[in-house]
């Protein structure tokens, strides 16, 4: 029987949210019926933290991409100004909210509230819409673009730790998935929300605003009112020191004599050792050489539209033919992970990246082709995304989950930033086919190399078995290898 | 606390989407017997007009015909319009075509370029990938220049550019002239970024347009030939150029803000001598493609303080010196039509 099984105390001074993160977290740990051949039964259900945060996450996004999708519009047609001006700010804008990531998840394992840290994110982005409302200032729309960033860098990490801790260790691909699924959603309904307020009320910028505001409160309303606050510091600690001598409580309930003190709040706590981690190291260096080949969809899109008609038609609708994709994918994809190892999906996954490339880049122009293209991204997004997460979020510890997170994203986030910046003159030098179709042979060359760097992090634990058929094994490092 | 918490929720929720709604329920009412109400300004016969030489524009009188391009006679401004069956973002006419730039609202917004003969009908129209900005036809009516913003959709990122192409009347497509050798001082350059707008014709080959670098730090005047598929460097700080109808001056706005503030105000190169006269009586920003009105007048648009979507034309002597005046009231996009 595993540890999981066994009936367990409850002491009184086991607070409820930490109750809640150990129940959300194990409820669905039980082995799968030893006879089970189904592949396809479901684990158990996603934890409903990791679905209200997926709700939230949808409705802060369509709250966002809303207002993203008309800015251009309202800044020309409404405040009769030139994007150009705009646009300078938006790119000086970029890099420091991908590094608040990795404060926001410090912040969020020091005092192990991650829920309070998510909250200020969620809230400083909801805050940028009454800004709009208030004033109609180009300073102050670039103010509301530069807060909603920094909002979305601080409550990334700190959400997807909580993801982490409220998943079980063996679906954790899955639960990113849902999560994933549910934040794409919402970008794809921003968008076409409203181009639906500004059809049915032309000029209606201020009621889009006003919309967008009250759906990014409720999504803050449903952070703070339906997610418990997990401790996940706390409920590992817990989970690890089960008898109350363990936990340097006296021995008998109600005994006063004798009490040392609840060292639950205390070790192990927060340390930048994770970083020494040969494991997180080789993904934060695979990361970073994978995302210096990953260019802006912007290029993709601009490359599309130059050669074909339809593209250029739909092209404000571009990313959202790429974010239903995702969004269909990404649950699909998480379970994949699952099984197969989520090191080797986050790295082959770039293989659609290249796909997607190679239809930019390709002479031949058709619809298809477009199409095609936007289905790749999708692929690209949903097998690397959601991924990276869980698998960091796998790898480190409770103790520093959240700024593992937040650092490797920051490093795909940055290095992203780069090569964008770099491919522009790539772009202008060379042609823009050229231009695309080197990048896609430089990632093809990278991503083998990245697989092999990686090829232990799917393997099975420290006791070299293989894997048992059909059920994931903990990777190395994961402390509660508790089956065997 | 749970129980609690979800009450909250669910008061947050209703809260929230009856205000919302109500909002918006009432801005729909509004907008809608707004757009019914019939626009307020007098009207004349679109036949008889169009005999005479005369302005060509969108009108942005609120009201049902709001967006309409519409026609005044180019010896009476002020006087009474003629409505045209046609809206447009942006218009550039001529006796017998026009170019109109227009958006295609629905669940899906999307843009057009549309060429129109004499009688408003539409022979031909491609799409734009982004807001309209400029359009302009080649003074022989061969070719129509026009610019788009584009959207640099990253996942979550917000990048302006503009497209701008240049089309054949006939159909022929010439492209996107990001894609053309850009030329400084007989050596080709290839900034890492580049944005061009503003296309003016001087011929069925020659045209100005404005490319920018802001890694290199310029907004360049550039000379383009259509044939060789080039753009020439002419001089630095010029944007959004308009030629004269005698070909030998460009209207432009310069920004003159300070400390990265943008404040453009009209301008004037002469092109033989490379003088530059600011027209410094315009206090406004002015940011708009400037028109000829005659050899000696500029005129533009400036949207009016505190009603959006609604905007004036107004004209300046092009050697400067006096101040600008309404030319006419409710309008955007001019252009001048002689039969």
């Amino acid at each position: 029987m595993t540890a999981e099984a066994r009936p367990r105390r409850r002491s009184p001074e086991e607070r409820a949210a930490a109750l809640q993160a150990i129940r959300d977290r194990y409820a669905e740990a039980e082995p799968p019926p030893a006879q089970s051949q189904d592949r396809r039964q479901r684990r158990g259900r996603v934890s409903s933290t990791v679905v209200t945060l997926g709700i939230v996450s949808l409705l802060t996004d369509i709250s966002s991409e809303s207002v993203a999708a008309v800015l251009p519009l309202y800044i020309t047609a409404s405040l009769g100004m030139t994007t150009v001006a705009y646009g300078f700010i938006d790119g000086l804008m970029q890099g420091a909210p991908s590094l608040m990531r990795i404060v926001a998840g410090w912040m969020s394992d020091k005092r192990d509230h991650p829920k309070r840290v998510a909250a200020l994110g969620y809230a400083l982005s909801a805050a940028t819409r009454a800004i709009l409302l208030l004033s109609t200032s180009l300073a102050a729309v670039t103010a509301t673009v530069a807060i909603d960033r920094v909002g979305k860098g601080i409550r990334t990490a700190p959400r997807d730790a909580m993801i982490a801790a409220s998943s079980d260790p063996r679906t954790i691909g899955r639960s990113f998935g849902v999560h994933r699924a549910l934040d794409t959603a919402g970008s794809a309904i921003g968008p076409l929300l409203a181009f639906v307020v500004l059809w049915l009320i032309p000029g209606g910028y201020r009621n889009v605003f006003v919309i967008s505001f009250g759906v990014a409160v409720i999504g803050v309303g449903a952070l703070v009112l339906l997610v418990p606050d997990l401790r996940p510091r706390r409920a590992a600690w817990l989970e690890r020191h089960r008898s109350r001598v363990a936990r340097g409580l006296p021995k008998c309930k109600n005994c006063t004599c004798g009490v040392t003190a609840l060292a639950a709040e205390g070790a192990p706590t927060f340390s930048w050792t994770f970083l020494r981690g040969r494991e997180l190291r080789r993904i934060l260096t695979v990361s970073v050489v994978l995302g210096l080949l990953t260019v802006g969809d912007g290029f993709i899109y601009l490359s599309l539209q130059a050669k074909d008609g339809f593209a250029t038609q739909w092209f404000p609708l571009l990313y959202v033919g790429t974010n239903v994709a995702y969004m269909t994918l990404a649950v699909p994809a998480g379970r994949l992970a699952d099984k197969v190892g989520r090191a080797k999906v986050l790295v082959w996954g770039h293989v659609a990246l290249v796909g997607a490339y190679l239809c930019a880049g390709a002479s031949v122009s058709s619809t298809s082709v477009t199409l095609l293209a936007l289905l790749l991204l999708g692929i690209f997004y949903a097998t690397t995304d959601g991924v990276l997460a869980a698998l960091v979020g796998r790898l480190i510890a409770t103790e520093s989950r959240a700024s593992a997170i937040g650092t490797a994203q920051s490093a795909v986030d940055v290095s992203r930033l780069v090569a964008s910046s770099a491919f522009g003159i790539l772009w202008f030098t060379i042609g823009r086919s050229e231009a695309v179709l080197t990048v896609a042979c430089l990632l093809a060359a990278a991503v083998p190399a990245a697989a092999y760097a990686l090829r232990h992090l799917d393997a099975p634990g420290t006791s070299g078995g293989a894997p048992d058929e059909g059920r994931p094994q903990p990777v190395a490092s994961e402390r509660r290898a508790g089956q065997a | 606390m749970k129980r609690r918490n979800l009450t909250a929720f669910a008061a947050l929720v209703v809260v929230v989407l009856v205000a919302s709604g109500a909002y918006t329920w009432r801005a729909v009412v509004r907008s809608h017997a707004e757009q019914k109400k019939p626009t307020q300004v007098e009207q004349a016969d679109l036949a008889t007009l169009s005999r005479q030489p005369r302005i060509v524009f969108r009108s942005t009188a609120t009201g049902n015909l709001y967006g309409r391009v519409a026609e005044v006679a180019l010896d009476d401004p002020a006087g009474p319009r003629a409505f045209t069956g046609v809206t447009c973002d942006r218009i550039d006419a001529q006796a017998a075509q026009a170019a109109c730039l227009r958006t295609k609202p629905g669940v899906v917004t999307t843009w057009e370029a549309e060429l129109l003969d004499a009688d408003w009908k539409v022979t031909s129209s491609w799409a734009l990938p982004g807001v309209p900005s400029r359009t302009r036809l080649s003074p022989d009516g061969t070719l129509v220049g026009t610019t788009a913003f584009v959207t640099g959709h990253s996942y979550a990122s917000t990048n302006f550019s503009t497209v701008t192409e240049i089309h054949g009347t006939d159909g022929t497509d010439y492209g996107n002239i990001e894609d053309y050798r850009l030329i400084e001082d007989g050596h080709t350059i290839r900034p890492v970024d580049r944005n061009m707008w503003g296309v003016t014709f001087a011929d069925d080959n020659t045209f100005y347009a404005t490319t920018q670098s802001k890694s290199m730090g310029h907004t360049w005047l550039v000379k383009g030939d259509l044939a060789r598929r080039t753009l020439t460097v002419v001089v630095d700080h010029v944007e959004c150029p308009s030629l004269s109808p005698d070909g030998t001056r460009i209207a432009f706005k310069r920004n003159v803000g300070e400390g990265g503030a943008t404040h453009w105000t009209p301008a004037v190169l002469d092109l033989a001598t490379g003088t530059i006269t600011i027209l410094s009586a315009e206090k406004r920003s002015v940011d708009d493609q400037i028109a000829w009105l005659d050899s000696a007048t500029l005129m533009y648009g400036v949207p009016r303080d505190g009603q959006t979507g609604v905007s004036d034309v107004w004209q300046m002597p092009a050697a400067g010196r006096s101040s600008p005046e309404v030319l006419i009231k409710e309008a955007w996009s001019p252009s001048v039509v002689k039969p």
